[in-house]
């Protein structure tokens, strides 16, 4: 399941429930992206999530079809939050169950990687005195590059 | 034809989307590119740098020489920053 929010949301809650409505779930395995408290060395006041709705709901739902193809998975959840954020706040959460604990694991990193170079959103920093979008990382690139989509 | 720019695109030029009704000699990414970049000095510092320029045709990415007419959505976006 997607959802694209500018709400917060609960790791445990989300994990319960996904438990919940699946059955014979052996394994789950989450990521959880946070705003960090510095940019560039500079103190971070915020950061904003700019994102293209309808984009977003469609690329993120062909790349979870595409962690099903590879992986056993029993159920998946991307919550993936946009607007302006704050150091310490969750940006984005990634949760996937499988009866064994490989599919779990290598599917999550799978996604956050995907996430990280193909998700459609842009992050603004601010910090004291100026602001900067922020650069695509080559590491990033590579990292993602090694899961062959 | 609606076309959209995010990020520092969208703050060079100035404006997040537009209406354009587009002549028959702009069929591709390509071309609606160069002629973007005839409006004014903004759009033209915006696709200065092609290597940190990624464009969507009604939400799915493509290639610079995707064909274009006019009901379709463009987006022009740097690239991705998510997770």
């Amino acid at each position: 399941m997607i959802k694209v929010q500018t709400e917060n949301f609960s790791l445990e809650k989300e994990t319960k429930n996904l438990i919940h409505k699946n059955n014979n779930v052996g394994a789950v395995s989450s990521f959880i992206g946070i705003v960090r408290d510095k940019a560039k060395e500079k103190d971070l006041i915020s950061m904003t999530l700019e994102h293209y709705p309808g984009m977003t709901q469609t690329m993120l739902k062909k790349i979870e079809k595409q962690a099903y193809l590879r992986w056993k998975l029993l159920d998946s959840l991307i919550i993936h939050r946009y607007g302006e954020l704050f150091p310490g706040d969750n940006i984005v959460l990634v949760i996937t169950l499988s009866k064994h604990r490989k599919d779990a694991i290598n599917a999550c990193h799978f996604l956050i990687d995907w996430l990280k170079t193909k998700g459609p959103f842009w992050k603004y920093e601010k910090t004291k005195n100026s602001g900067h979008w922020v650069e695509a990382l080559e590491s990033d690139n590579l990292e993602e590059k090694k899961w062959d989509i | 034809m609606k076309v959209l720019y995010f990020s520092w695109i969208k703050d060079n030029i100035g404006k997040n989307e537009e209406d354009l009704s587009l002549n028959d000699n702009i069929k591709t990414i390509s071309d609606l590119i160069n002629y973007l970049i005839t409006i004014n000095e903004n759009y033209k510092k915006a696709f200065s740098d092609m290597s940190i320029i990624r464009f969507s045709k009604n939400m799915n990415l493509v290639n610079i020489d995707e064909m274009i007419d006019n009901d379709d959505e463009i987006a022009f976006f740097p690239p991705m920053t998510g997770g």
